[in-house]
């Protein structure tokens, strides 16, 4: 996957400067509405470098997500703190941590075992959240305060949602934008370049003397990371974190959103994250029988979209990246 | 001593379900390399349909008649015939892809048929316990115990019986492992998989139904039963081995025991410790017990 990045930033230059424009022109729901599809959208990213570019299909990543929220939830509640950046620190050494641990006993397998012990070990972390409820706060999950951004400088004033709408969309957008360019670098790094290596031929990348084990560990740890720090800045918007962001079905969703998007190309997990959100609050709005209107999509997309929104983009010569 | 037989008893019931459910998301493992997730949907689906059928058989009533229990296997033949249906149009385009899109499309499956039940029976529990209550309870000295819980133990050891008879004991039963052991070898001496892939889909869907339809007069049948059951369903298959019904019927048991320990002895990590057994048995032995890799 080589793209020249000049056209690369001719493309997204445009992308980037409507995206700062546009809580000067939407309504203030829409942005709010977008953070967390921005959110979705590092998650996504974290999650495919996995799923795309080393070949290993996770369905426990709601742990890393979960163990972020969790983790800003505890450094509010037992350090007092209300620093944005602290959260961001607190949430990806702690999904770090989780993710280098779990990385070790998964990343000796792949394929649907692999997929297995994720998710059970993801289903763990989950249990214990539902259960601990002095310590979680159980199924009422764990209140978390407006932060203050930038070391205090900017605080969030007496709207909560003229906060939320305006400041805390511009930093959420500012972070996704700086995970974009470290995922992009990464992935086109010679380690990138091994991961790939990995996934198209396991065998011939140890031959060449690709330390397979080591590599996918590496690959999992940054993914668990990637994905904590969306979690981290997740909780935040959503004020609250229960225990059904680290319940499997969440794990579900992110698999959901980047095949959506098409996981065989760096942006389709970012658009199928973006596109996600909005179809699942207008499903969710609109009717009780939401479940329904994504899993049809789901069917529909499996059966007739593989390559996904960006992939079939692409397929049908509509080319924003050229990405070979 | 009594309230340890109580307890065998109760573990007996969890590993009598655990196994209906577990062994045919195994058996269409084995057969078909299908992990469906949609599996514990349809063991919710047999629950609700036989809660419904005793619902509309009572009629208002709260005694239950004895025919009514002939109405136990009705949520089990539904869950099939829904097998039937899903497995020709949703899963036989897939099996030529990767396992990442089997995967997907049973999720979505999943999604769709927790809100089928919603829009059919509504968000409400539906209830079948008359025929629980009907039958009453039976004493071991100091301590009481439900006739009907044995009557569940009784259909999990006649399921796992009449499941091994069928399958090493049968013509069909030859057919259906020599397919899930070389498919290919298997269709080129004339064995018609579409055929065979039907059937065992079926044969998983009705015993998953079979789960769902004896536990609700005990439990009642609620949305979101699915979703909790397939995860113990796949701790069950982890440890024995995905793809065995022997491994399921050991991994059935064992989850049986631990459950019963724990809600009485750690409640609070007992999920955690059923999750972790799990994880442990797959670093030690990634097929599992009797697995084969």
């Amino acid at each position: 996957m080589t793209a020249s990045p000049r056209r690369v930033l001719a493309w997204s230059a445009p992308v980037l400067l409507g995206l700062i424009a546009l809580p000067f022109v939407v309504p203030p729901y829409q942005t709010v509405l977008l953070s967390y599809g921005l959110v979705f959208a590092i998650a996504a990213l974290g999650f495919n470098l996995l799923l795309g570019y080393t070949g290993l299909l996770s369905f426990g990543h709601s742990a890393y997500f979960g163990t972020g929220a969790y983790a800003v939830a505890f450094i509010v509640k037992y350090l007092k703190l209300e620093s944005m950046e602290a959260f961001l620190l607190g949430g990806i050494l702690a999904s770090g941590a989780v993710a280098a641990l779990f990385g070790l006993l998964c990343v000796r397998y792949t394929k649907i075992f692999f997929g297995i012990l994720t998710l059970a070990l993801s289903q763990v972390l989950w249990s214990l959240a539902f259960k601990f409820f002095w310590v979680t706060g159980g199924s009422d999950g764990l209140r978390v305060p407006t932060p203050t951004l930038l070391g205090g400088t900017v605080r969030a004033g007496g709207d909560k949602f003229e906060f939320l709408s305006h400041r805390y969309y511009f930093y959420v957008l500012a972070v996704f934008v700086i995970c974009v360019a470290v995922m992009w670098v990464i992935v086109h790094s010679p380690f990138g370049k091994a991961l790939q290596s990995i996934r198209d031929n396991e065998t011939r990348a140890e031959f060449v003397g690709v330390q397979v084990w080591h590599y996918r560990w590496v690959a999992f740890l940054i993914s668990g990371m990637f994905t904590g720090l969306a979690g981290a800045l997740w909780v935040p918007l959503n004020g609250l974190t229960t225990p059904d962001i680290l319940h499997w079905t969440f794990s579900g969703r992110m698999v959901f959103f980047t095949v959506l998007g098409g996981f065989q190309t760096f942006f389709g997990p970012i658009v199928g994250a973006v596109i996600y959100n909005y179809l699942e609050t207008y499903a969710v709005g609109n009717t009780v029988y939401w479940q329904m209107v994504l899993g049809i999509v789901l069917v529909v997309l499996v059966l007739a979209l593989p390559a996904g929104v960006v992939g079939t983009l692409r397929r049908l010569g509509l080319r924003p990246v050229k990405v070979t | 001593m009594d309230t340890l037989v109580v307890h065998v008893l109760n573990a007996l019931l969890y590993a009598s379900v655990m196994f209906l459910i577990a062994g045919g998301l195994s058996l269409i493992y084995g057969v078909m390399r299908i992990v469906n997730l949609a599996h514990g949907n349809l063991y919710a689906f047999g629950a609700y349909v036989t809660a419904w059928a005793v619902g509309r058989a009572l009629g208002g009533a709260t005694e239950a008649s004895l025919w009514m229990y002939a109405l136990l296997p009705v949520g089990a033949l539904a869950a099939a015939a829904l097998g039937a249906v899903l497995e020709p149009t949703l899963l036989r385009p897939l099996y030529r892809r990767a396992e990442e899109y089997q995967l997907l499309i049973t999720f979505g499956l999943l999604l769709i048929l927790e809100d089928v039940m919603r829009f059919l029976w509504g968000p409400y529990p539906l209830q079948a316990s008359a025929l629980y209550e009907g039958l009453g309870s039976l004493r071991f000295g100091e301590s009481i115990y439900p006739t009907y819980n044995l009557v569940v133990i009784v259909v999990g050891a006649a399921a796992a019986a009449a499941l091994w008879a069928f399958v090493y004991r049968t013509q069909f039963g030859v057919v259906l492992r020599a397919t899930s052991q070389n498919m290919r070898m298997a269709q080129a001496l004339g064995v018609n998989v579409n055929r065979v892939y039907v059937q065992a889909f079926t044969l998983g869907c009705f015993m998953a139904g079979l789960g769902g339809s004896v536990i609700v007069p005990q439990q009642g049948a609620v949305l979101g039963m699915g979703v909790d059951a397939l995860i113990l369903a796949f701790v069950v298959v982890v440890i024995g081995g995905l793809g065995s019904l022997e491994g399921a019927l050991i991994g059935a048991l064992m989850v049986g025991v631990v459950r019963e320990a724990g809600i009485t002895f750690f409640p609070e990590i007992e999920l955690a410790v059923l999750y972790l057994m799990a994880a442990v048995v797959l670093l030690i032995r990634p097929a599992g017990i009797l697995g084969r890799a």
